[in-house]
This record gives structure tokens, C-alpha cells and sequence, in this order.
């Protein structure tokens, strides 16, 4: 770092290739929005996000094929190992699939630029404009969620972390429906975002000032060697962590979570809830196990809190809202707190790689259950657009018995019901945690899971034991790509929940070198 | 003693497909209950098809084990695996299994045949194939699972089936009351299986046949005898055995090819089955297998004697099911000899109570569904192959020389003898009473004057009805002999239960078999001068208290009611005003407490930006303040 000459980075292009071709597209959609006409715009952007995460997944693959590194690459900037490739591939199918939702025209406000209800509004309307900018706000976004978990210094992440973040704040406020709350919902998100990216950036400086590096690496060596700064290792470490719960939206930073969900278009919220859930679980896992894996018995008890916390808070907050959406953020919330039973089960390499395993593949299975609930939550409507009042719902089993009946098995899924991938990816994150010492966490998570329990079956009661209202939502004919969604995800939870073995053989490949350093 | 051969993992040929048995009636069951009554035409036909098609499985399955060395016809196919090492989902294809295989698929497509016959006026006759199916699928389940949680899901759903077909007239409250009679009896039994079950996880970690049973001889006397115990209990209430015996006659309310099918030939020999799987228990568990064979002997006489009183055809034989289930069972309580002479009687007696419960049905669809014999006499001229069919089902059950029943009743009278004096002479003192009430059913069926009603107009059943029941009387007459002599089957059925040292040869002219033969020549001539050359009143007289004894199924239901259900009807009443004060108060308190705390904290979502932001910099002092603890702790 003190040479004299600058040398000129190396880069291992092959190894970036999935992030590269992502961001490639993203910047390719910007030209497109800025020299193509715009009745063209949504016929070339579509299929080149498409394409774009169709290569970057078979890039992704490719690399897993070839055999890992063994060290990190882009100057150690950029740890393509595993636990990272395995997160890739989860994010780039969700993002695939989540893009498909989005596709859809009655999601996105016609012009974001023109006031709600003014007469602008109604010319945009009236003129079937679209707001194609959302393609390569999507792009970006995932680009963003690549980097983010595959970060080897806190910079890196950082970065990752902004550009993963702002485009997902402006496609929260671009609901076409309720678009006063979806704006609100945009604010809120931005404001807090920042205020959190705050506190990580001043936890990056606080390590730095510790370690004299934002080098993951060389801060976990420097945890053996330096003395006497402890006050600022510890400090600069729950800043950094405060940075990252707030992501994954773990009590109790998870304020933000249930009205930006509600907010958001329901494409964008099922994009959220999906893919930036694993990656910052992705990257919480890289600082805490590779820079911070030697301070776990500081950092472990604070962690079992926040656990606690987040899964009594989701699953009792949960109980009481009556809106679809709301509630299925608050199930977020506490699904966020069974995953971080998995991240405080460390112990030895073996229980590490048993533990990265199952939450790896909670993730994926938690994910695509996710995508096809808010899928489904996107065809029921009435006048006002989604009609997202649970009371709405009522009696929806007779009247569209095969989407009750869908909608019904992921909210079994959501409770961990057997022959359900909620259950394989509980069974295996408890199992690792008993593993890891971590029993009263476990229990505490078995109790939220029964609390969890009643507010999903709640919602099929009322969607089959109770009488249909006069006036209620209808389902919308859903769309080729929505219709896709919602079988995709309900195939993949019936079969990570009937033959999990593949994804499981598959989690614990990529789990069992850990991550690199 | 030659001990069981070595299960082996086995996937090659029809036995790597042998799910098929189970899963095609199961494909016939779904297509036939979700279609609905667009498939009225051809229902039935599919669900026959179907059982045919599982029925063709299991004979190439069995040609396939016939051809490999005895050694490796203990076949495990792995099916599907629910969490590896843990619960998993097999099939066991032995020679024990086969022969269940065999049993119920040949019989159950017998009976499928008929029932196009007899149910052809029924408007449900379609819903009554869907459950027919389904009963033989769980059925097959129940036998061929490789482990107790698998054979536990066929037992339930055995039950479930026999509760649809029981109460399959349900317009009829008799019916309808008979199936709710025997689902709870059977439910005690299953709670004895299913704790059982649980015992056998705690104690060994598995379920799998073959951990559990390369460990049995290891584990302690006591668990030993709990569990042998408590599948016994199971055992007692799928075979109708002393003490939940009770439901079985009436289960006589459903359509008679169901009393054949299920409630004789097939699903109460489950019980057997159960012990005779489980004979690693039991064998070493000296004390169960004394009070299996109490069990079987108690039933067995308990039986004969209700036999003795009934005048409705049906429960005749239903009386008789449950006294040869006693027999059965007396043979599974007397290690490996004894299984395969249960095991033997229970195939011929599947063959010869279910030609006889056939013939019965024929008699009731000539005369306008007339159950009780009092009303029946000289029917032989007027269905002459019905007539024919169930008086050789008669000869095999009573023991005639020669035909089925004969080698195989026997067989177990004379392991019981060796074993056992007292229990061999109730054994034989059963036979006789057997040859007792067999020949009163047959007096007065097919001989004697005709006691009919005015406008019964008896005729011989079609084809489809006849040609089963032939079918059935050649198997009663020659497949106990084919069976026992030679001890074939006892050699064919070593590498599932094991074979001793000594095999027993067959005796024509031992004390006990000619005693049997004497008491059943007694028997049968007073039932001749009692019901064949005297005159049978067409109103049953008062009779003796023996009599009214017996009628009364030897006030077993009076006990029950007694000793089980008003005391019970006590304790629910009991129990719902503790439920109501104490554990509702307990639940509705603590979902009231969470709601409410629900309630409270989600005021403190405000849903204003700048409260969040203070509820997140107020976590992140909690957080560092924690951290700072633990970290200078």
C-alpha cells in the first residue's frame, strides 16, 4: 500500500463474469431508455434483462463447474467461493423469476415523474406510457446483491451495498396503485437505508482504526495480534452488525420492513423479500464467520438476543395486522430470525459447514416460497387495484379453489408443515443449531413456529371456511409470466419438500470449504 | 434353529417395482373418488382391472423370489427417503409378504368379480370399487412396508377403508352405528400399535424391521414384554380378538362381499400378520407369546360358542372368522413352527370363509337379502353350485379329512399339544364345537323344509357371482394339503421367520387329530338331529341361559358398556368441564396474553419515519452496549 508505484489491478474477469454480464446489461438498458423510442423500450428490455440473468446464472454454473480458487480474486476484493456462488445462483433464478412478476403493466406507475392524482397522472395513463426504467433499476439492483455477500473487504461491501440499495428505493415508489403510499413507502426506505449504511460506514472505520485494514482477512488475523483497542474492535463490530441486521430486518431494526413491503409494488416487495434477504444474509455470515470468526464469544451472546427478539416480534406482531402484505413481512421477519439460529450455530469446521449448509438452503427454499406468495397476492383484486385486506380474502376458496389452494400450500410451507420445504429448510437450520449448542434458541424458535402457525392457517380459514363477501376481489386473469411464477414456485416447494436431497447434496458441496479468505 | 436370512437391498426385476401393487388400486381408488360420477359406466371395471393388474404384480414378483436361492428372498426396495437414516419409505418383498401379497390381490380380485354381480342394482356402485381399491392398496401397504410407521399409515388406512365399506348402506342407522362401533374399538387397538411403536423407537431408534429386529434379542425383558404386549393389543383389535372382539359382528352390516373380503379373508388377519412379523419380539419375550396364546384360545372358543347361537347367517360366520382368528393367533404364540401353520390357515381360511361368506351373499341376493337362516331350508335344489361351493367351504373349515382345514387346523392343534396340553385340548374341544354350529348353518340353509317367506323366489346368482365361488372351492379343497405336506410351506416361508430344528411330520392317526375328528363327527350329528332331521321353528324359541349367552355375543357388549362406556361417558363429561375451567382458561389466557401483547406493541409501529429512526439508534446503543459487556466480561 506505501510502494511508490502504482501497479495496475488484477482482475480475474472469468471469475466476475456473472456480475459483469448483470451490470453490462443494466448499463446497456440505461442506453436504451436514453436512444430508443418508447413504444420500442419495454420489447428490448425485457428480454435483455431475461437473457442477462439467464447468462449470469449459466456463467455462475460454469464457474462451479471449473473447481474454486483459493483465494479471492479482484486484488481480494471479491471472494468467489461456494457459499457465494451458491447465494448467486439462488439470487439470479429469484431475480429471474421476481422479473417475470414484474413484467407485469398494471404493477408500475405510468409516470413516476407526474403527481398522484393530478392531470399529468391522467395523460400518462390515458397515453399507456410505462416506466421502463425499471429493468435497469432491477439490473442494477442485483448487481448490487451479487457483490454484496461475495464482498472480501468492507468497502467492496459497502459499494455492493449502496448499489443494491438505491435502485431498489426508487423501485419502491413506483406502485401504480396507492401511489401517495408508495412513495411514502420509498422515503421511509431511503431515509432509514442511509441512516443504517451510516452505521455500517462508521463500523468500517471504527475495524479500520483497529486492524488497519477493511481487508476481511487481514482483519481476522489482526484479532490475535493487536492488544489494547478492544473498546474500538467491539464498537466498530456492532455498528457493523447493526448495518447488517437492519438488511435482513432483524429486531430491532425491523421497523422499516412491514411498511416498505406494504408500500412497495407487490413485484418489488416479492423481488425484496426474496433476494436482498439472502444476500445480506450472505454478507453477514462473510463478516461475522471470516473477519469476525475468532471473536464469536463476544459477539454470540448479543446475537442470541437479537434472534430472540426478532423471531417473538415477528411471529407476535404478525398476529394482529390485517393486511396480506403486512403480514407477510412480519413473517419475514420472524423467517429472518430462524435463519440467524443458523448463523450463531458455529463450532468446529464440521458444524460450520453443517450450519452454512442449512441456511443456504433455507434460503433457497424460503425464497421461492416468497416469490409465489406475493405472486399470488398480486392476482387478487378489486376495483382499487390489490386487494390487500385480509378481511378481502374471505371465502377466496370458493370461489378460485385451485389459488386458494396454491396460496394455501405456501402458508403451510411458511409454517414448516412436512412435505414442504419450510419444514426440510427448519429441520435442517434447528438441527445445525441443537449442533451448535444453540438448544434454548431452538426452542424459542419451535415456540414462534407454533405462534407463526396460527396466523398462517388463519388465512386459509378464512379463505375456506368462510363465506365469500358480496362485493369481493376477483382474480385477475393473471398473465403468462405471473402464472409461471406462481406454478415455478410451487413446484419448488413441493419438491425441496419431497426430494430435498439434490439441493441439500448441493448446499452442503458449497458449504463444505467454507468461504475463502 | 435356523435363524431368519439376512435382509438385503434388492431393486432388479418386478420386485424393483413392486410399489405398483400398491400404488395401481390406490390410481384405481383416486380416479374413481375424484372423477365422480362420470365414471358411473365404467367405474367398476377399472377398480377390477386395477386389483387384477396389482394381483399379476405380485405373482411375478413371486416367480422372480421363487427363482433365487432361499438365502436372498428377503428383498428390502428402498422407495423414497424423508429424512435420510430417519424416516424413510420401504418396501420388504419375503417370502411372508409375498404370501399376504398373493392372498389379497388373488382374493380381493375374486371379490371385486363378484361385486359387479352383486352390487350390479346399487346406485353407489362405483364408490364401492374407489373404496374396495383403497382397501387393498392400504392393505398391501400394511404387508409389505419395511418398517412399523409404514405399516402403521396401512393399518390406518385399513381401518378407514373398513369404516367406509362397513357404513357403505349409511342411510341405514344400523349401518351406520356398526361402522362408528368398529372404528372405535379398533382405535383402542391402534392406540396399543401405536404406542407400541413409539416403544420400539425409544428403546432401539428405529423402525426399520431390520435394525429393530437384529437388536431385539439385546434389549431388556421388561421392554421386551411391553412391546410384544402392546402390538399384541394392536393385534387384538384389527383381529377381533378377546378383548375388542366386539365390533365384528356387527360389522356384518356391510354388503357382504365386504364381510368377505375385509372382515374374513383379509384385514383381520392383519393382527397375525403383526405377530408373526414381529416374532423377534415375541420370541424373546417369553411371557407375550403365553398371553398371545391365551388370547388365541380364549377367541377361539368365544367364537365357536356365539357361533352356535346365531341365526343370522352372516354373524354365523362372522362368529366362526373370529374363532379361526383364534386359532391363528394360538399358532403365532408358538414361534416358527406355529407361524407357518397360522400363517397356512390363515391363506386357507381366506379361501374357504370367503367361498362361504360368496356363497352366503348368493343365498341373500336369491332371497330378497334374507339374512336369517330360519327362514331359509332346502335351498340345495333350487342353487345347486352355490349349494355345492359352500358345503366344501363347510368341509374345509370343519377339518374333513383331506381337505384344506384339515392339514392345517390340525397342524396348529398338534404345535399347541406339544407346547401346551390344556391349551392343544380347548383347541380340539373348539374344533368340535365348530363341527357343531358349521353343520347347524348348513342344515338349515340347504336342507331341511322350506321355512321361506311368501314371494322369495330363491334362484342361482350369474356367472360373475358363480364362477368366484368355484374358483374359491378348488382352493378350499386341495391348498392345505399342498401346503403341509412336505412341510412346502414351512421351507418356503424359513428365510422370513426362521425354521427349527425339528420339522414336525404329519400324522395322520395322532391322539389329538383323531379326538378332533371324534368331536367333530359329534358335533356334526347333533347338529343333524337338531336342525336336519328335526323341525326348525321359523321363530327362534327362548332357549337355555347358555343360549342367550351366546346370543348376546357373551354379553360383551353389556361389558363394555359397563366396565368402558359409562364410566367413560363420565370421565368426558369430567373431562370437558376441566377443559372448559382449567385447560381452555389455560390456552384462550395464553392466546389472549399474545394477542394482546401483539396489540400493544404494534402501536409502537407509528409508521413515522423519525420514530423508527430512534427505535433503530436505540438498538444499535443496546447493541454496542452489549457488546462491550460481553466483550470485558
Amino acid at each position: 500500500m506505501n510502494g511508490t508505484t502504482i501497479t495496475a489491478p488484477t482482475i480475474e474477469y472469468a471469475l466476475l463474469a456473472p456480475m459483469l454480464i448483470v451490470f453490462g446489461a443494466a448499463l446497456v438498458g440505461v442506453l436504451v431508455e436514453a436512444f430508443a423510442p418508447r413504444y420500442l423500450r419495454k420489447s428490448i428490455q425485457m428480454p435483455l434483462t431475461l437473457l442477462a440473468l439467464i447468462g449470469a446464472f449459466v456463467t455462475t454454473v460454469l464457474t462451479a463447474l471449473n473447481g474454486l480458487p483459493e483465494r479471492a480474486a479482484a486484488m481480494g476484493a471479491v471472494a468467489v467461493d461456494g457459499p457465494s456462488l451458491f447465494i448467486w445462483g439462488i439470487i439470479l433464478i429469484l431475480a429471474f423469476v421476481s422479473a417475470l412478476l414484474i413484467n407485469d403493466d398494471d404493477q408500475f406507475v405510468a409516470q413516476a415523474a407526474a403527481v398522484p392524482g393530478s392531470v399529468d397522472e391522467e395523460e400518462a395513463v390515458r397515453s399507456g406510457f410505462a416506466q421502463t426504467e425499471v429493468y435497469p433499476l432491477l439490473l442494477f439492483a442485483v448487481g448490487g446483491m451479487l457483490l454484496f455477500p461475495a464482498s472480501n473487504d468492507l468497502l467492496a461491501m459497502f459499494v455492493a451495498l449502496e448499489v443494491m440499495s438505491l435502485p431498489l428505493y426508487l423501485l419502491c415508489g413506483l406502485a401504480r396503485r396507492r401511489r401517495l403510499l408508495s412513495q411514502e413507502a420509498s422515503v421511509k426506505y431511503f431515509l432509514l437505508g442511509a441512516f443504517s449504511s451510516a452505521f455500517f460506514l462508521y463500523g468500517t472505520a471504527l475495524v479500520y482504526g483497529y486492524a488497519g485494514s477493511v481487508d476481511l482477512r487481514a482483519i481476522s488475523e489482526a484479532l490475535g495480534s493487536v492488544s489494547g483497542q478492544q473498546t474500538l474492535l467491539l464498537v466498530g463490530v456492532a455498528l457493523l452488525g447493526v448495518g447488517l441486521l437492519f438488511k435482513i430486518g432483524a429486531a430491532p431494526f425491523q421497523a422499516w420492513k412491514p411498511d416498505v413491503y406494504q408500500g412497495a409494488p407487490t413485484a418489488v416487495t416479492a423481488l425484496m423479500a426474496s433476494t436482498v434477504l439472502v444476500a445480506a444474509f450472505g454478507a453477514l455470515l462473510r463478516v461475522f464467520w471470516v473477519a469476525l470468526g475468532n471473536l464469536d464469544w463476544d459477539w454470540r451472546p448479543v446475537m442470541w438476543g437479537v434472534a430472540i427478539l426478532t423471531m417473538i416480534v415477528g411471529a407476535i406482531l404478525a398476529i394482529t395486522q390485517t393486511d396480506i402484505k403486512r403480514m407477510l413481512a412480519y413473517s419475514s421477519i420472524a423467517h429472518a430470525g430462524f435463519l440467524l439460529t443458523g448463523v450463531i450455530a458455529t463450532g468446529s469446521a464440521a458444524q460450520n459447514s453443517q450450519s452454512l449448509s442449512a441456511v443456504l438452503f433455507y434460503m433457497a427454499a424460503y425464497g421461492f416460497t416468497t416469490v409465489g406468495a406475493f405472486a399470488v397476492v398480486t392476482m387478487v383484486r378489486d376495483a382499487g387495484g390489490e386487494a390487500g385486506h385480509l378481511s378481502r380474502w374471505a371465502g377466496l376458496g370458493k370461489r378460485s379453489p385451485v389459488l386458494a389452494g396454491i396460496f394455501a400450500f405456501f402458508l403451510l410451507a411458511f409454517a414448516g408443515i412436512p412435505l414442504t420445504s419450510g419444514f426440510f429448510g427448519k429441520y435442517a437450520v434447528f438441527t445445525a443449531a441443537v449442533g451448535g449448542g444453540a438448544l434454548p434458541l431452538v426452542i424459542v424458535g419451535v415456540v414462534s413456529s407454533a405462534i407463526a402457525a396460527f396466523f398462517y392457517v388463519r388465512v386459509i380459514v378464512l379463505m375456506f371456511f368462510n363465506e365469500p363477501a358480496a362485493d369481493g376481489p376477483s382474480i385477475a386473469a393473471p398473465s403468462v409470466g405471473t402464472s409461471a411464477v406462481v406454478a415455478l414456485a410451487a413446484a419448488a416447494t413441493v419438491v425441496l419438500g419431497v426430494f430435498p436431497q439434490p439441493v441439500l447434496t448441493l448446499a452442503d458441496q458449497a458449504a463444505s470449504a467454507l468461504f475463502i479468505r | 434353529m435356523q435363524s431368519p436370512a439376512e435382509i438385503v437391498p434388492h431393486s432388479t426385476g418386478v420386485v424393483g417395482v413392486s410399489w405398483l401393487m400398491i400404488a395401481l388400486p390406490l390410481l384405481g381408488a383416486a380416479i374413481l373418488l375424484l372423477g365422480g360420477r362420470r365414471t358411473d359406466r365404467w367405474g367398476h371395471l377399472l377398480g377390477v382391472v386395477m386389483s387384477l393388474a396389482s394381483f399379476v404384480v405380485a405373482v411375478l414378483a413371486f416367480v422372480q423370489m421363487l427363482g433365487l436361492d432361499p438365502g436372498k428372498r428377503r428383498m428390502a426396495v428402498e422407495l423414497y427417503q424423508f429424512i435420510p437414516g430417519v424416516a424413510n419409505i420401504g418396501l420388504l418383498i419375503d417370502p411372508l409378504s409375498i404370501s399376504f401379497a398373493l392372498l389379497i390381490t388373488g382374493v380381493g380380485s375374486l371379490i371385486h368379480i363378484y361385486s359387479i354381480g352383486y352390487m350390479s342394482h346399487d346406485p353407489d356402485r362405483r364408490r364401492f370399487f374407489a373404496y374396495l381399491n383403497l382397501f387393498v392398496s392400504a392393505m398391501l401397504l400394511l404387508v409389505l412396508s419395511d418398517n412399523y410407521v409404514g405399516l402403521f399409515i396401512g393399518w390406518e388406512g385399513v381401518g378407514l377403508a373398513s369404516y367406509l365399506l362397513i357404513g357403505f348402506w349409511q342411510f341405514k342407522p344400523s349401518a351406520a352405528v356398526a361402522a362408528k362401533k368398529a372404528f372405535i374399538v379398533n382405535r383402542v387397538g391402534d392406540f396399543g400399535l401405536l404406542i407400541g411403536i413409539f416403544t420400539i423407537w425409544t428403546t432401539f431408534g428405529s423402525v426399520a424391521f431390520k435394525e429393530v429386529f437384529e437388536a431385539a434379542p439385546g434389549a431388556q425383558q421388561n421392554t421386551l414384554t411391553a412391546i410384544g404386549l402392546l402390538l399384541l393389543l394392536g393385534a387384538c383389535g384389527k383381529s377381533a380378538q378377546l378383548p375388542l372382539q366386539s365390533w365384528l359382528l356387527d360389522a356384518m352390516e356391510g354388503p357382504t362381499p365386504v364381510s368377505a373380503l375385509i372382515h374374513a379373508a383379509t384385514m383381520v388377519t392383519a393382527g397375525v400378520y403383526l405377530v408373526v412379523r414381529s416374532g423377534a419380539f415375541f420370541e424373546a419375550a417369553p411371557t407375550a407369546q403365553l398371553v398371545v396364546t391365551i388370547v388365541g384360545v380364549a377367541t377361539l372358543l368365544a367364537g365357536a360358542i356365539i357361533g352356535c347361537a346365531k341365526d343370522d347367517i352372516k354373524k354365523g360366520l362372522a362368529g366362526s372368522t373370529m374363532s379361526q382368528i383364534g386359532y391363528m393367533m394360538l399358532g403365532a404364540g408358538l414361534g416358527p413352527v406355529g407361524y407357518a401353520f397360522a400363517i397356512a390357515h390363515l391363506i386357507t381360511h381366506g379361501f374357504f370363509k370367503a367361498n362361504m361368506f360368496l356363497g352366503a351373499g348368493s343365498v341373500m341376493h336369491g332371497m330378497n337379502d334374507e339374512v336369517n337362516m330360519r327362514k331359509y331350508g332346502g335351498l340345495f335344489s333350487v342353487m345347486k353350485v352355490t349349494a355345492i361351493t359352500f358345503i366344501i367351504g363347510y368341509l374345509a373349515i370343519i377339518g374333513f379329512p383331506l381337505l384344506s382345514g384339515y392339514f392345517t387346523k390340525d397342524g396348529i392343534i398338534e404345535t399347541a399339544m406339544e407346547h401346551n396340553q390344556i391349551l392343544g385340548w380347548l383347541a380340539v374341544v373348539g374344533a368340535g364345537i365348530t363341527g357343531f354350529y358349521m353343520s347347524r348353518m348348513v342344515f338349515m340353509t340347504f336342507f331341511g323344509k322350506r321355512r321361506w317367506e311368501d314371494g322369495a323366489h330363491p334362484h342361482e346368482s350369474p356367472a360373475v357371482m358363480t364362477v368366484p365361488l368355484i374358483i374359491l372351492s378348488i382352493g378350499s379343497i386341495f391348498l392345505g394339503g399342498f401346503l403341509i405336506l412336505g412341510n412346502r410351506f414351512m421351507q418356503f416361508l424359513a428365510p422370513a421367520v426362521g425354521l427349527p430344528e425339528e420339522l414336525p411330520s404329519f400324522h395322520p392317526f395322532s391322539v389329538p387329530g383323531l379326538a378332533t375328528l371324534a368331536l367333530v363327527a359329534v358335533g356334526a350329528a347333533f347338529a343333524w338331529f337338531r336342525y336336519g332331521a328335526a323341525e326348525v321353528p321359523r321363530v327362534a324359541p327362548r332357549g337355555s341361559f347358555l343360549t342367550t349367552f351366546a346370543r348376546r355375543d357373551l354379553y360383551g357388549d353389556a361389558l363394555n358398556e359397563a366396565l368402558f362406556m359409562r364410566p367413560g361417558q363420565w370421565l368426558t363429561r369430567l373431562a370437558v368441564f376441566f377443559d372448559n375451567r382449567g385447560i381452555d382458561g389455560l390456552v384462550n389466557g395464553l392466546a389472549a396474553a399474545i394477542g394482546g401483547t401483539s396489540g400493544r406493541l404494534r402501536r409502537v409501529q407509528t409508521g413515522y419515519v423519525r420514530s423508527y429512526a430512534l427505535s433503530i439508534l436505540f438498538g444499535a446503543a443496546v447493541v454496542v452496549g452489549a457488546l462491550l459487556y460481553v466483550g470485558n466480561m
